[in-house]
């Protein structure tokens, strides 16, 4: 766990490369979140949306994010943590969550967040506020 | 089918109560591959200091889904599932909850806007979440309604 004292504009968080986004993993992560909605687990239902393909919850992403911010500090410093989903996840992605503080100020650390893929694409960029007191 | 903003302002959501279930921690922990023993095991959370598997950051926005159809208010304004994205997500929190826990969930919607002509249709979900009438976290959700019917 990182020594808040040592935070400082610029630091890195160690990246967290997740393996490849199976179908099983998005079934998965449909019952455990709760997050049921069929587009994300039935192939039907996304080719009569128009999709070629299922493609992964954004939430699952933010879950990974989640997993960089608590691997690194202690959960009850997070004041905020929010995301904007910026492109979709197909399935087999691989991706990868990158962290770096912004802003050290008044006894809270801004920390830029994102998810990129393999290929390079963002599929997602946010903002966490971490509690230094 | 445009979104009524009126409608949906004033769309009534039933309160959710949720005990949260240390199995479904457990199960979410797995499923995005966590590791560290705290979200996992009962007795290294208690080492750490915490009376039970803390929940995760984003697994507020789970408890809300433990709403018998937590997206009937879409169908309620016509949304046809299909074409929602999501398209921002945030949390405040104000302070840990932990399995066993009951925590009182209240949606509402706090702002409707368009983008590009009416092809976009923004929905602002707020929800505060309670555990004993004290406010511990606030899960703000946008979701993109995209219209087919409007050329963009």
């Amino acid at each position: 766990m990182t020594m808040v004292d040592d935070l400082r504009e610029g630091t890195e968080l160690p990246p967290l490369r997740l393996p490849p986004i199976t179908r099983t993993t998005l079934a998965l992560f449909a019952g455990a979140s709760g997050d049921h909605n069929p587009i994300h687990i039935d192939l039907d239902v996304a080719r009569s949306a128009g999709l070629d393909d299922v493609f992964a919850h954004g939430m699952l992403s933010m879950a990974y994010l989640g997993r960089l911010l608590t691997g690194w500090v202690p959960q009850h410093r997070i004041r905020t943590y929010r995301v904007r989903f910026v492109a979709v996840t197909p399935v087999h992605a691989e991706p990868t969550c990158t962290g770096r503080v912004v802003s050290v100020r008044d006894g809270r650390a801004t920390v830029a967040l994102a998810v990129t893929l393999a290929d390079g694409t963002t599929t997602l960029t946010g903002e966490a506020v971490i509690d230094l007191s | 089918m445009p979104v009524d903003p009126d409608k949906a302002r004033a769309l009534a959501f039933p309160p959710v109560t949720v005990t949260v279930e240390r199995g479904r921690l457990r199960m979410f922990a797995q499923v995005i591959g966590e590791t560290d023993p705290v979200y996992v095991d009962p007795a290294a959370a208690r080492a750490a200091g915490h009376p039970d598997l803390p929940v995760p950051p984003t697994f507020f926005f789970s408890l809300e889904m433990e709403s018998p159809d937590p997206w009937s208010y879409l169908a309620d304004l016509g949304v046809d599932l299909r074409r929602v994205l999501h398209g921002e997500q945030e949390f405040s929190y104000h302070a840990m909850v932990y399995a066993g826990d009951t925590v009182e969930l209240r949606p509402r919607i706090i702002d409707v806007y368009t983008r590009k002509g009416g092809a976009l249709e923004f929905l602002v979900k707020r929800t505060d979440i309670r555990r004993d009438d004290r406010l511990v976290a606030e899960a703000t959700a946008v979701i993109v309604v995209r219209d087919p019917e409007v050329a963009s």
